[in-house]
């Protein structure tokens, strides 16, 4: 089976030049791999890293040491040492994300918000807002919030606007931090349906899930962070 | 994405006497991508912006620009009439203070259509049409068309000069401050504006601001400038989430939380 992305010894650590140059470590010797219609679930308590990881993925953290090998557009890119502009695209075309709060842009409508990464993909606008709508639909945002910006909009509801511009495009890996974090159960289960049918098209996923339900309804294995925690020797 | 850049820049630097006002900045900018350079004020990134729009003259380095017939140009071997006719053109400049980029006594449909006539358009009724088109783009009612930017607030200034400045289809914008100045509420409302004309357009800008907030929702990629010099570089939200350089931690730390 196709392997879209291979993590092989990434470390990562934080220093804070306004305290002194105190150096945090976060992770080490970070290594695995992805398979298109899999989902991984990165375990372990608060603290260890599991953001940080996907954050490194998406190229929103920087990497210290190691490779981040990605397929994309037809050959091999490492994202660990991409240019941003590469790692711009491969945000259009190859790896999608579902980050826990969504930022929103004044004015922006929540449905373009979520036909957003369509557009950006070349798609018509109308055919991406009909894409959204039946997304925004599925997950039970009521109709009238639509054409209102998410900005005022609760918890939950940001999130599911967040959950259907994650899942809207068809990446071919997507990265999901707590998705379901402020659902209610019901649109927990529509979420669970959603990661099933990405599976089933062969979308390689690698999320974060702290609501054990929903983990057992998704994970086909669990990736322990606590064993790369910096500091730690690597057996 | 074209895989030729739009501008390249190399090893840039300009000094005012023995002072420093910016010094060896490289970068390449593609079509249709948004560059903001931020860092506090006599950080260099508005000399740098002149530099680059030929308003200031380097003292050493040099910026290549793609014409649209796919040839280079070095910007500063151009005749000032070259480099004049390419500002007039192909390219936009949105100063912080929009009397700086109006004619402040002429109409607002004026200063839109000056632009179009300069690119040699002699209809009237078409460069009337431009212009009340230009103008409900930039969410001005048709009704203003024969006012005096005089008689304007500061937000519909700024939104008219975004007008003027983009109504001839330039490829490059440079933007030093767009949104300094003015209101919260009208900043928000010129930001939403110029970042969805950037992303209809397929324009190219070079931002200069000191908001971060403004760099992050505007642009993709950016450069912190201290001293004169850049001090980080890369994808927007890279670094301002993960700030590496000392000066950079500083500037994304003191950012006041709403």
């Amino acid at each position: 089976m196709a392997t879209p992305l291979v993590v092989s010894d990434v470390a990562k650590s934080f220093t804070m030049h306004l305290r002194d140059g105190v150096t945090l470590p976060v992770v080490t010797g970070v290594s695995f791999s992805i398979r298109a219609g899999e989902c991984a679930v990165l375990g372990g308590p608060s603290g260890a890293g599991k953001s940080s990881i996907l954050k490194m993925l998406y190229g929103n953290y920087a990497v210290d040491e190691g490779q981040i090998i990605v397929q994309h557009g037809g050959g091999l890119i490492d994202l660990a040492s991409a240019s941003p502009r590469t790692v711009l695209s491969v945000r259009r075309h190859t790896i999608g994300y579902v980050s826990q709060f969504l930022r929103t842009v004044p004015r922006v409508s929540a449905l373009d918000v979520v036909a957003e990464p369509l557009v950006e993909r070349g798609e018509d606008r109308e055919g991406a807002r009909e894409k959204a709508r039946s997304l925004l639909a599925q997950l039970n945002l009521p109709e009238k919030l639509w054409a209102l910006p998410p900005a005022t909009f609760s918890g939950g509801e940001q999130q599911r606007v967040n959950i259907a511009r994650g899942f809207i495009t068809e990446h071919p890996i997507l990265l999901l931090d707590e998705p379901t974090a402020s659902l209610d159960a019901k649109n927990r289960d529509v979420v669970v349906e959603l990661i099933a049918a990405k599976k089933a098209a062969g979308v390689a996923l690698l999320g974060i899930f702290h609501d054990l339900d929903v983990r057992e309804a998704v994970a086909d294995r669990v990736i322990d962070v606590s064993a790369f925690a910096a500091g730690k020797i690597a057996a | 994405m074209t895989d030729e850049p739009l501008l390249r820049v190399s090893a840039l630097s300009k000094f005012y006497g023995s002072r420093v006002g910016c010094e060896n900045v490289t970068f390449d900018l593609w079509p249709g991508e948004v560059l903001a350079v931020v860092g506090e004020s006599g950080s260099g990134k508005t000399t740098l912006l002149n530099c680059l729009s030929t308003r200031l003259l380097p003292s050493s380095g040099t910026a290549s620009y793609r014409m649209r017939d796919g040839q280079w140009r070095e910007l500063y071997r151009m005749s000032e009439a070259e480099r004049r006719f390419l500002m007039r053109t192909d390219w936009g400049f949105v100063h912080q203070n929009p009397a700086d980029g109006l004619r402040m006594t002429v109409s607002a449909g004026a200063n839109v259509g000056e632009r179009l006539m300069a690119v040699g358009d002699r209809h009237y009724g078409r460069i009337r049409a431009t212009a009340v088109d230009w103008l409900s783009r930039v969410e001005i009612d048709e009704d203003r068309i024969d006012d005096e930017p005089r008689a304007f607030s500061g937000g519909m200034r700024q939104r008219l000069q975004i007008a003027r400045n983009l109504v001839t289809g330039p490829r490059l914008v440079f933007m030093d401050e767009p949104t300094g100045g003015l209101d919260v509420s009208v900043q928000a409302r010129l930001l939403d504006l110029l970042r969805g004309l950037v992303t209809d357009l397929g324009l190219a800008a070079i931002v200069v601001t000191h908001d971060l907030a403004v760099a992050r929702l505007l642009s993709q990629r950016m450069m912190v400038m201290k001293d004169g010099r850049v001090v980080e570089s890369g994808l927007t939200d890279r670094v301002l989430d993960d700030p590496r350089a000392p000066y950079t931690q500083l500037l994304v730390s003191s950012i006041l939380q709403v």
